[in-house]
């Protein structure tokens, strides 16, 4: 096991100062950078002198390189659209992203799970088809359009939603329940789908019957026996789901107006924000790759008959 | 008459059976499919659409004129009525499935190369081909994709085949996994190994009898990669990175309703609909196939 996570470990370190390094090249490639005003351009020494201050003079290796360094060190820079520390906007920024992402699964997740094992025990039946259906649909929905939608119903026209979400506002139910509710929908399906065929396949086994035959409670089988199976199914949606909340959903902060991270993520690439969207694609990224390594290591956990590689 | 033996009742046409190859059986299973069949005709509006969007569409995508805001029905010409700057809405939704068409099956088509091409290798001959690829996949795998779609497209600039090349770049490696498990799962079973032991040269064991254990969670795949591809196209055009002005496109018809919700709501419910209709037409579809392809899923067999 130790042996194993070093080597993780090592592969991690590769991933992230391989994606920077992706990242930096893109940025840096990319035409026009964040002190190119088109109405008021700066004198050329101005330019010269500003360019220098940010370290933007340097080739690019040598920019990605000092800003490894620094944010090893928990410094992230300094965002040149706010000429404030970019650890500093992230606690500003993150919270709200969070807030949004913990109650989507709140409540998205014990919903998914108990209608996917509802529909597994009343398989082939109107109550199953209902949720197949339901679920195949709501996993698919394009999210963009299922916010349209919310917004032209419960915004414009019955007005009883702020159309300007929360940025001027303490973030109350009124303009929490549609983002939440948009936010988690994806995964009520998904897993409904993953729990349910989890469910049949487990209900399907011999220990099952087994255990109801020896006289066990259909309800004791059903949370003892199958449930604890289940996990594993459960694991492999419940991880991606939590990078997606703590990332920040670009679509749902930008249609509901939310100053979460996302959102910032898409002001900074228009604005060129170099350190603004380093640290977002780090931080992503650093998320997504610890993700798959608990993935695996929590399978081991959960079911001793797969070994790590 | 002579009495009827009981093998002469087998004889009579009624009583002969037909074989059927798997793929008969698996269509006569997607046609009992209903909600399939529903996503079908959905699909096939939409290829039609796309395809032949030159012939069908009432006017070019890019005529504007000075009927603007039109509401639908207001004007017989514009049955969809017209958008912010007088282009017709029907031609702007029918140029708008040309290319999500276009883009969805350019992307399908290069993650389908790929993954068949990449994936073969590194499960067949494992070693350093495995090793180097794992490694450039677990880094495209860590890239979150939607914030690296948008770096790409602002690098590259707005247009059909930068946004082609953007969800190509970070989509492939899924299909690749996908190969090379069923390759890995395949490569040591016995009638592999015969085949080789009868002198078969890797081509032909790769298209004779890999390419066939493969082809089903292919398809399976395939079903339900598309939809997200259009969907990925949709997103980039609506945060306004993916296709150029003035080709149409569905996202970019959303995100141009914007600033109208509150006057000419019509602008948006449109491509709105249409998306989610599409969609919805494609996963019933996928979820018809995989029923049909993968007789152990549980709907089928009812179990």
């Amino acid at each position: 096991m130790a042996r194993y996570l070093l080597v993780r470990f090592f592969g991690f370190i590769f991933v992230i100062v391989t994606v920077s390094f992706i990242t930096f090249f893109l940025m840096w490639s990319t035409p026009g950078g964040p002190f190119d005003e088109s109405k008021m351009p700066l004198e050329g020494a101005a330019k010269a002198n500003i360019l220098k201050k940010y370290g933007l003079d340097q080739p690019f290796y040598v920019q990605w390189f000092k800003y490894m360094v620094n944010a090893v060190q928990g410094d992230f820079g300094t965002s040149f659209q706010y000429q404030t520390p970019v650890k500093d906007l992230f606690l500003k920024f993150w919270p709200n992203s969070l807030l949004l992402g913990v109650l989507s699964l709140a409540w998205s997740f014990p919903v998914g799970i108990i209608i996917g094992v509802i529909a597994a025990l009343k398989r082939n039946t109107v109550i199953d088809y209902f949720i197949t259906t339901f679920a195949l649909v709501t996993s698919s929905l394009p999210q963009f359009a299922v916010i349209f939608f919310a917004l032209a119903i419960f915004a414009v026209w019955l007005k009883v939603v702020p159309y300007g979400g929360w940025i001027d506002r303490t973030p109350d139910l009124k303009v929490l329940i549609l983002p939440v509710l948009i936010f988690g929908m994806g995964t009520v399906g998904s897993l409904a789908r993953y729990t349910r065929s989890g469910m049949l396949d487990v209900l399907g086994q011999d220990y099952i019957r087994t255990a109801r035959a020896k006289g066990a409670k259909r309800s004791v089988v059903i949370f003892k026996h199958a449930m604890r199976n289940m996990l594993v199914p459960i694991v492999t949606i419940f991880l991606p789901t939590v990078t997606n909340i703590l990332s920040g959903s670009i679509y749902v902060e930008l249609g509901f107006v939310i100053p979460g991270v996302g959102r910032f993520f898409l002001l900074s690439i228009f604005a060129r924000d170099y350190p603004m969207i380093m640290a977002t694609v780090l931080i992503a990224a650093t998320i997504l790759s610890v993700t798959y390594l608990l993935t695996d290591v929590a399978y081991t956990l959960l079911d001793p008959r797969i070994r790590l590689a | 008459m002579a009495t009827q033996t009981y093998a002469d009742k087998l004889a009579t046409p009624e009583h002969t059976y037909k074989s059927l190859t798997p793929f008969q059986l698996a269509f006569r299973r997607f046609r009992k499919h209903k909600l399939a069949m529903v996503g079908f005709v959905i699909i096939f509006i939409f290829f039609f659409m796309g395809i032949f969007a030159p012939v069908i569409s009432p006017y070019p995508y890019d005529k504007t004129s000075i009927k603007v805001f039109y509401e639908p029905g207001k004007d017989p010409a514009h049955i969809l009525g017209t958008d912010n700057v007088g282009r017709d809405y029907l031609s702007r939704v029918i140029w708008g499935a040309n290319t999500s068409l276009i883009v969805s099956m350019s992307v399908q088509a290069f993650c389908l190369v790929v993954g068949l091409a990449l994936g073969f290798m590194a499960g067949w001959f494992g070693g350093v081909w495995d090793y180097v690829l794992s490694r450039i996949i677990e880094v495209v795998g860590a890239m979150p994709g939607l914030m690296f779609q948008i770096l790409i497209m602002t690098l590259l600039g707005n247009g059909l085949w930068n946004v082609i090349i953007a969800i190509a770049i970070l989509s492939w490696p899924g299909w690749v996994r996908l190969v090379r498990a069923q390759v890995l799962a395949y490569r040591t079973r016995d009638f592999m190994e015969a085949s080789r032991a009868l002198g078969a040269s890797t081509s032909f064991i790769a298209w004779r009898h890999m390419f066939p254990n493969i082809l089903n969670p292919l398809l399976i795949a395939i079903s339900f990669g598309v939809p997200g591809f259009i969907v990925a196209e949709a997103g980039l055009s609506f945060l306004g990175r993916g296709i150029n002005d003035p080709v149409a496109s569905w996202g970019k018809m959303l995100a141009s309703a914007g600033d109208y919700v509150s006057s000419y709501i019509y602008m948006g419910i449109i491509p709105t609909v249409i998306i989610i209709i599409v969609i919805i037409g494609f996963s019933f579809f996928g979820d018809g196939v995989r029923d049909a392809l993968d007789p152990q899923s549980d709907r089928a067999t009812g179990g």
